[in-house]
C-alpha cells in the first residue's frame, strides 16, 4: 500500500486527534469559545472533520427539544440538519441551569424553548464568528466577506468545509455579542420541512431508554410498597421468595417507606416481589376513600374562602337578572408515561457514582445521590437517557424514583449495579397524581346579558406547599398553580373574584401536564359557554365581547377567530355538534374547535379537532403541530373515563385495563394552524392540553348533557 | 427448561423457568432492549413481536409456548418490505414523539399491512386498537400506515 499524503490531509488527519471547537458560556455567563471543556460549559461542539454536536440541556422525552435546540446551533452556524447531532449535557446545575427554574437544571413548565432561544442562537453565532475569523485569517481576506452555508466556508471565490479551521478557530476570542442571524435570514427556523433528529432510532429500536440500562452484573431492585400511601414496612417474610430462581435477597429500605427485593432479572425480581409477604404499620397511612376527599373539597368550596387571589369586591350579584352557577369537580390523575420510572446506579472506579436515568431536572437527583450515598456533588454523575414520556412524572421536588434506587444501593455492599424498575402497577398506585380539585362559579348577568359578577372558588390539594419549589411558587400563602388560569385570565370580567381555599392532601401530589391549568382551563371555558348561552350570545361572539385590548387579550381573540374559521364555527355538518375552547398556558395562547358525532347516550365520538396555536416564533413548526396533537389527546383522553379512585385509601385501579388510555379509534383528525409570530418562542408541550377538555365538554353540552364531574362517563357521557 | 428459537433468524437456546414472558427473553438474555415493557397484561402493544409470522404480546406470550419459532422484533423488521416502508414513512412524517411505543406500533402495522396492504381509516383504527401510545401520535400513525401502502404500492 502506498501513501501519498498531500499537506492539507497530514494536517487534517494530525489534527483529527484532537482539534475541537467548543462554544458556551463561562462561569461568568460570558460567552466563550475553546478546545477543552474546563475552560467553559459548551452547548456546541465542532470536530475538524466539520461534524457540529448540540449539547442539549434539556431532557427529551418526546416533545422536541434535542431537535429544536439543534435547529438553532445548525441555523447559527450554517450548517444543515444533516450536519450536525446532539449529545445531553451532563448534571451541572451552575452550568446548565433553567433560567426560570432558579439555578435548577430542568426541563418542565414548558420552558425548554424559551430558556434557551437566545443562548443557543448565540452560542452557534459565536462559533460561526471565531470560524469565520479563523478562515478568514487563513485566505487574507475580510471576515465580512465570507459565509458559511452548508457547512462549506464560501467567499472571494474559495471555498473549504468548515472543519478546516477548527483547530485556528478555537484559539481566537469569542465575541461577547456575536451577531444573530436575522429572521429573513433564516432557512431552518420556522421551516416545516425539517425533520426530527431522532425518528430513526425511535423507529428501528436502537433508542436507548432508562429501561434500556444493562450493565455488567446489574442487580434488579423491584420494591414491595404499601397500599395505602403513609404505610411503613413493620416485618416481612422472604421465605417462598428464596425459592424463585435469580432472587438474590430482600431488604427493608433505611427509610422503612418499602421492601427491596434484588434479583438477577426483572422477571425475576417481580415474581420474588410477589412472592413477599409484609407486614405493614398504617398509622400514618392515607385511609380516607375518594368520596371523602371529594367532598372535603366539594365543602370547602362553600363559605369563606380562606385567599382571597384577586384581592378584590364581590361584584353586586343581588342585582343580576339572571345568575348561572355550576360546581365542577376534577379527580385524581396519574401520569402514566409509556415508559415506567426506572432508573440504575453504578459505582465509579474514582469511588463516586453514575445514575443512569431519564432525568427530567437532574439537579434533585444529584443532591439526593449525593445525600444519601455520603459523596460530594463532583463524584456523582448522570448520564440523561431518553425518557419514554413524562407529563410531569420523572420531575419530583423530592426525586422520589432517584431517591428509591440510592437507599436500595446504599444498604449492598455497591460493587454491583442496581436497577431499580417500577411495573405499571407501581406507577398508576404510586401517587404523585394530580391533585383533586373543585370549582364553584357563579356568575351574575344584567338583563342585557352582561357579566355583573363573576364569583370564582377554587378547592384543592396544593402542589407547591411542602416542597423545594415552594418559596417560588407560593406567596402570601396563595399556590399560584392552584389558581393560574382563572386568576390571571385574559379575559376583562366585571366584577371578578377569585377565592381559593387548600385542602388536606390525598396521598401524594405533583404537576401533571399543564399543571393548575387541566382543571382552571376547564372550569372558565366550560363556564363560558354556559354564560354566553344564558345570554343568548354565540361563544365566540361573547368570549370575544370579553377580550380587550391588552397584549394577551389580543392574542388571545386572534387565536380564537382563526380557530373559529378554520373549525367552520356554526356551520357543523348534519348530525354534528361543535364546541369551542381558548386558553392561555405558558405564554402561549390555543383555541381548538372539537366536533363530534353521536350523543351521550348512544355515545359520542370525537370526529375532529381544530386548533390554532400562537407560541411565539414556532422554531419547528412540526413539532409543534405534534406537541398540540398529542397535547389535545393527552387532556381528552383524560377526561373521557379515566381518575384514581381510593377506598380504605388504596387505589383502585392497577394497570391500563382500568386506567385506560386514550386509543387510536377515540379520537379522529387533528389540524393545527400556527399564527406567524415574532415574539420568543414560548411554551409547547402543555398548552395544547388545556382547552381540549372543555371544548369537548361545550361540544357535549350542545348535546343535552353538561358534564361537570369528570371523568364525562362519571356524568353519564357514553364513547362510541 | 431449554427451549429453542429462532430470534431474527439466529438460533439461541436459552435456559428458562416455565411461565417466563418471551418479553423478558428477549430483553433480559438476549440483550435485544428495542421490544418495550409498557404494561405487562397486554394491554398497551409496546412489546409487540412477530411470533411465526403474526404479531403477538411478548409479554403475554410463555417462553414454553414458542419452542421452535421463529421470532421477529423490531431491530430486523426493516428487511421486510413492509417493514421497510413502515420505517421509512415514519420518518417523512415524524411519527414519533417519546418514541417509547413506536417499535410496538410499527410491529403491529407492519402486521396489519402484511395482512391488508391497504386499509382504510376504519381497519386501522380497529387493527392497532391495542397499542397505547401515552404521546397521542395516533393521527400520524395513521397516516404513516397508509403512507407506507402507498410507498409498496409503488
Ligand atoms: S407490555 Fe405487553 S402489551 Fe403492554
Ligand atoms: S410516542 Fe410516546 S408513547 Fe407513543
Amino acid at each position: 500500500m502506498t501513501l501519498k499524503t498531500s499537506r492539507r490531509g497530514f494536517l487534517k488527519s494530525a489534527a483529527a486527534a484532537g482539534a475541537v471547537l467548543m462554544v458556551g458560556l463561562r462561569p461568568d455567563g460570558a460567552l466563550a469559545a475553546g478546545s477543552e471543556t474546563a475552560q467553559l460549559n459548551p452547548f456546541v461542539k465542532i470536530n475538524d472533520q466539520g461534524r457540529v454536536v448540540a449539547i442539549i440541556k434539556h431532557f427529551e422525552k418526546g416533545q422536541g427539544p434535542a431537535t429544536g435546540l439543534s435547529t438553532l446551533i445548525a441555523e447559527e452556524i450554517g450548517v444543515t440538519m444533516d450536519q450536525i447531532d446532539y449529545e445531553f449535557a451532563p448534571s451541572n446545575a451552575e452550568l446548565y441551569a433553567n433560567l426560570f427554574f432558579g439555578g435548577f437544571q430542568g426541563t418542565g413548565g414548558s420552558t425548554a424553548m424559551a430558556n434557551s432561544f437566545m443562548q443557543y442562537r448565540q452560542a452557534g453565532a459565536a462559533a460561526r464568528t471565531v470560524i469565520l475569523e479563523a478562515a478568514a485569517q487563513a485566505w487574507g481576506v475580510e471576515a465580512g466577506s465570507l459565509d458559511i452555508v452548508d457547512g462549506m466556508v464560501t467567499g472571494g471565490g474559495q471555498s473549504a468545509p468548515l472543519g478546516d479551521f477548527v483547530a485556528a478557530a478555537a484559539q481566537l476570542e469569542a465575541p461577547a455579542e456575536p451577531v444573530l442571524k436575522t429572521p429573513e435570514q433564516w432557512r431552518l427556523i420556522g421551516n416545516p420541512q425539517v425533520r426530527r433528529l431522532d425518528s430513526e432510532i425511535k423507529g428501528n429500536g436502537t433508542a436507548m431508554y432508562a429501561m434500556d440500562v444493562h450493565l455488567p452484573n446489574q442487580m434488579v431492585v423491584m420494591l414491595a410498597r404499601p397500599e395505602q400511601s403513609g404505610g411503613l414496612v413493620a416485618s416481612f417474610d422472604d421465605s417462598e421468595a428464596k425459592s424463585i430462581k435469580g432472587f438474590i435477597r430482600a431488604a427493608t429500605l433505611p427509610n422503612n417507606a418499602a421492601v427491596a427485593v434484588y434479583a438477577e432479572n426483572t422477571w425475576a425480581a417481580m415474581q420474588s416481589r410477589d412472592a413477599l409477604s409484609v407486614e405493614w404499620d398504617l398509622s400514618a397511612a392515607e385511609t380516607r376513600d375518594s368520596t371523602q376527599i371529594k367532598d372535603e373539597i366539594l365543602a370547602a368550596l362553600e363559605g369563606d374562602a380562606e385567599y382571597n387571589v384577586t384581592k378584590t369586591e364581590a361584584g353586586p350579584m343581588d342585582q343580576a337578572a339572571q345568575v348561572v352557577e355550576k360546581t365542577f369537580y376534577f379527580p385524581l390523575l396519574a401520569h402514566a408515561p409509556m415508559e415506567p420510572l426506572t432508573c440504575t446506579i453504578e459505582a465509579n472506579e474514582d469511588g463516586g457514582v453514575t445514575l443512569h436515568d431519564g432525568a427530567q431536572m437532574p439537579t434533585g437527583p444529584h443532591m439526593a445521590l449525593a445525600q444519601i450515598l455520603q459523596l460530594p456533588m463532583d463524584k456523582v454523575r448522570i448520564n440523561t437517557m431518553l425518557a419514554g414520556g413524562s407529563f410531569g412524572r420523572r420531575a419530583t421536588p423530592n426525586a422520589d424514583y432517584q431517591v428509591e434506587a440510592a437507599l436500595a444501593f446504599a444498604i449492598t455492599d455497591r460493587t454491583r449495579p442496581v436497577k431499580l424498575v417500577w411495573s405499571r402497577e407501581d406507577d398508576v398506585r404510586g401517587g404523585m397524581y394530580r391533585p383533586a380539585f373543585g370549582h364553584k362559579v357563579k356568575v351574575g348577568l344584567s338583563a342585557e346579558g352582561e357579566i355583573l359578577a363573576w364569583e370564582h372558588r377554587i378547592a384543592g390539594q396544593s402542589i407547591m406547599k411542602g416542597t423545594a419549589f415552594e418559596s417560588m411558587m407560593v406567596h402570601d400563602g396563595i399556590d399560584h398553580s392552584s389558581v393560574e388560569g382563572v386568576s390571571d385570565t385574559p379575559y376583562t370580567l366585571p366584577g371578578f373574584r377569585v377565592g381559593l381555599t387548600d385542602t388536606q392532601k390525598a396521598t401524594s401530589t405533583l404537576w401533571w401536564r399543564s399543571v393548575g391549568h387541566t382543571h382552571t382551563g376547564y372550569a372558565m371555558e366550560a363556564m363560558m359557554d354556559l354564560v354566553a348561552k344564558a345570554a343568548g350570545r354565540d361563544p365566540v361572539e361573547f368570549r370575544l365581547a370579553h377580550l380587550g385590548d391588552s397584549a394577551d387579550a389580543k392574542r388571545k381573540a386572534a387565536v380564537l377567530k382563526l380557530a373559529a374559521e378554520k373549525g367552520n364555527w356554526g356551520n357543523a355538518p348534519a348530525g354534528r355538534s361543535q364546541g369551542i375552547a381558548v386558553h392561555k398556558s405558558f405564554g402561549s395562547f390555543v383555541a381548538e374547535v372539537v366536533e363530534i358525532s353521536g350523543n351521550p347516550d348512544d355515545g359520542v365520538q370525537i370526529e375532529k379537532v381544530t386548533c390554532a396555536v400562537d407560541c411565539g416564533i414556532a422554531v419547528n413548526p412540526d413539532v409543534v403541530k405534534a406537541q398540540i396533537e398529542g397535547g389535545v389527546g393527552y387532556g381528552i383522553g383524560h377526561v373521557m373515563r379515566d381518575e384514581i379512585t381510593l377506598t380504605g385509601g388504596v387505589v383502585d385501579q392497577s394497570n391500563f385495563p382500568d386506567y385506560e388510555p386514550l386509543r387510536i379509534g377515540d379520537i379522529g383528525a387533528i389540524e393545527t394552524h400556527i399564527i406567524p409570530s415574532a415574539e420568543a418562542p414560548s411554551g409547547i408541550g402543555e398548552p395544547g392540553t388545556p382547552p381540549s377538555a372543555p371544548a369537548l365538554a361545550n361540544a357535549i353540552a350542545n348535546t343535552g348533557v353538561i358534564v361537570a364531574n369528570l371523568p364525562m362517563i362519571n356524568d353519564g357521557v357514553e364513547f362510541a | 427448561m431449554t427451549i429453542n428459537l429462532k430470534l431474527n433468524g439466529v438460533e439461541h437456546s436459552v435456559d428458562a423457568e416455565p411461565g417466563t414472558p418471551l418479553l423478558w427473553v428477549i430483553r433480559d438474555e438476549l440483550k435485544l432492549t428495542g421490544t418495550k415493557f409498557g404494561c405487562g397484561v397486554a394491554s398497551c402493544g409496546a412489546c409487540t413481536v412477530h411470533v411465526d409470522g403474526e404479531p403477538a404480546r411478548s409479554c403475554q406470550t410463555f417462553i414454553e409456548d414458542v419452542e421452535g419459532a421463529e421470532i421477529t422484533t423490531i431491530e430486523t423488521i426493516g428487511d421486510t418490505p413492509e417493514g421497510a416502508a413502515i420505517q421509512q414513512a415514519w420518518k417523512e412524517l415524524d411519527v414519533v414523539q417519546c418514541g417509547y411505543c413506536q417499535s410496538g406500533q410499527i410491529m403491529s402495522a407492519v402486521g396489519l399491512l402484511q395482512e391488508n396492504p391497504k386499509p382504510s381509516v376504519e381497519e386501522i383504527n380497529d387493527y392497532m386498537n391495542g397499542n397505547a401510545c401515552r404521546c397521542a401520535t395516533y393521527q400520524r400513525i395513521r397516516a404513516g400506515i397508509q403512507r407506507a401502502s402507498e410507498i409498496l404500492e409503488a
